[in-house]
């Protein structure tokens, strides 16, 4: 029988912490990989538009300097995944530098593979004119003048990249944006094991601890891939990994959890069986890998709309609490009288917390009749900062005074947590790529680079 | 008697499913709640469309997962993940209405 396929997940992303023990308990398992996604669209666009990471630099440094020690000590590669957050040139960049460091301070010496994952414009553009580019459903359809504005586009990679990589002899492999499984079970792969099975426990060991009971984001989780199996084990004393767990995290972050959809092809768990092997650990088999006819890579893009500025307060007062839409429309009207002569485009918009300020549209109950207190926080986005912060510090000042039917307290309307009350949010970002491009050679889009430290 | 779904499901929750899409996931706490509520089709697009107050082609799918002993909804996001006007970035707080259900079952 085929020795089984070790493989330790160290956090659920790189920067989130695991604790020392955990990890040196799965070094005692003597791993094939050490491996880590690092990255997310979670946060939102802004991290990938603006080429800044959501994780902190420090705790990055504190997780992989760990992983980076023991993997030149045991001589197991380590495979880094969707570097600095967002996986495009300037996350990878950041994440590179400080391996560098890493590696200059624990005077540690190995070879790794950067690979890129930032899509040329002009070629995708010519992707979208060869018909090679189709939405995602629900987003929108591409258009040439969407793809000029996008100030940056990535692609998931699939495995193929750091199986090229591995074959060149990297001792750590560095990547852009990659589908998260693929970090975890290209080794696997390369190393002759089952597609399904190693791409159904990536996407396991992906989110690491997040599928045991207790759950956790900062913590280490081990995985076996056998012949027709793979198992789970969690390796904090603490957790278990039981078949709900388990189960349950398949249906994490999905749309079907049957049919989970990557590059190259998909997922089939309608046959996948989940048991439990020992307290602790669970052994799932069943799991099918189906090609796809063509070769697809989702891409993912954001773009610059302008910048924002907010201003954070709150209302006690019952009367005006009841009058909050005919004031906020007053003030809308107040502040676009004021720069009408200007011919301002900028957006203003007053999310009412206490209300619908976390469902918006979807809240089946947007009654403010039981509201005892509200949170306001206004929101100015405009093409300069200089003009959101002048829109709205305008509609700040404005609601703070406004004078509306019924009013008696004629001192001030909102009640400003902190001086000053108005802050910067910066550049605004939307998603603005969120496509599956055709491709003829999985590996081609993803150029390698290898640098010997 | 009505049976509250806190008293039969572990978890009930939300989450993005990539930018454009929110999945909420009702996780039963025993086989038995589990395939009451799918035999009485409990949870099923007219209760959804009310709950969100959308409409049926806003629904993705709801799925039954045997494996979890739960019930998957999910749908389109009115506004896409970070866009202007939207307000929950990773959508961890879409599930609320859920968690006032009660069955006849």
């Amino acid at each position: 029988m085929k020795e089984e396929f070790r493989i330790l997940s160290a956090t659920a992303i790189l920067g989130y912490g695991f604790p020392q023990e955990s990890f040196e308990e799965g070094m005692k398992r003597h791993p094939h990989l050490i491996a880590v996604d690092a990255g997310s669209s979670d946060p939102g666009p802004y991290y990938l538009g603006a080429g800044i990471s959501f994780t902190d630099r420090d705790a990055v440094k504190r997780d992989l300097s760990i992983m980076l020690q023991a993997g030149c000590r045991e001589h197991v590669p380590v495979v880094i995944g969707t570097a600095g957050g967002s996986g495009a040139e300037p996350h990878l960049q950041w994440c590179r530098e400080i391996i560098e460091e890493i590696a200059a301070e624990h005077d540690l010496h190995f070879k790794m593979a950067l690979i890129h994952a930032e899509f040329d414009k002009e070629f995708v553009k010519q992707s979208l004119a060869e018909g090679r580019i189709t939405p995602l459903d629900p987003a929108p359809a591409l258009t040439v003048e969407e793809i000029d504005a996008t100030s940056r586009i990535v692609g998931q990679m699939g495995f193929d990249p750091f199986i090229k990589a591995l074959d060149g002899g990297a001792d750590v492999i560095l990547a852009g944006r990659a589908y998260d499984p693929s970090v975890f079970s290209a080794a696997a792969i390369r190393a002759g094991y089952d597609k399904g099975l190693a791409i159904h426990l990536g996407k396991i060991l992906e989110c690491a601890s997040i599928c045991a009971t207790p759950g956790s984001g900062s913590d280490c989780m081990f995985g076996y891939i056998g012949e027709d199996y793979f198992r789970v084990e969690p390796l904090n004393p603490i957790r278990k990994c039981t078949t709900l767990s388990v189960a349950a995290h398949t249906l994490y972050e999905k749309t079907n959890p049957y049919i989970l959809p990557g590059p190259g092809g998909h997922l089939d768990l309608t046959n996948c069986k989940f048991e439990q092997e020992t307290e602790n650990t669970v052994k799932v088999s069943g799991s099918r890998f189906v090609p796809s006819e063509k070769y697809t890579i989702k891409l993912e893009g954001a773009k610059r709309i302008g910048y924002r500025t907010v201003s954070i307060a709150g209302a006690r007062d019952p009367i005006m609490i009841a009058k909050i839409d005919e004031i906020i429309q007053g003030v809308k009207d107040r502040v676009a009288d004021n720069y009408r002569d200007q011919n301002w485009d900028y957006y203003l918009h007053f999310n009412i917390y206490g209300r619908d300020g976390v469902m918006a549209q979807l809240e089946p109950n947007p009654d403010l009749s039981q509201a005892h207190e509200i949170g306001v926080v206004i929101e100015a986005v405009a093409d300069s900062q200089h003009k959101a912060d002048t829109i709205c510090a305008s509609a700040r000042s404005t609601m703070l005074h406004y004078g509306y039917e019924g009013r008696r307290a004629t001192a001030g309307n909102l009640a400003f947590p902190y001086s000053p009350s108005d802050f910067h949010a910066g550049e605004v970002y939307v998603f603005s790529v969120y496509h599956l491009i055709e491709v003829e050679d999985p590996a081609a889009p993803f150029p390698i680079e290898y640098i010997t430290y | 008697m009505k049976t509250k779904i806190t008293d039969i499901a572990d978890i009930i929750r939300s989450k993005n499913s990539g930018p454009y899409e929110l999945t909420m996931d009702i996780m039963f706490k025993d086989f038995e709640s589990f395939e009451k509520v799918c035999a009485k089709k409990a949870i099923n697009e007219q209760l959804v469309c009310k709950l969100y107050r959308i409409t049926p082609d806003q629904i993705i799918n709801i799925i039954e997962f045997k494996p979890a002993k739960a019930i998957k909804i999910t749908i389109k996001r009115p506004i896409c993940s970070g866009d202007l006007g939207e307000t929950d970035v990773y959508g961890a707080q879409q599930h609320a209405p859920l968690l006032g259900l009660e069955f006849d079952l």
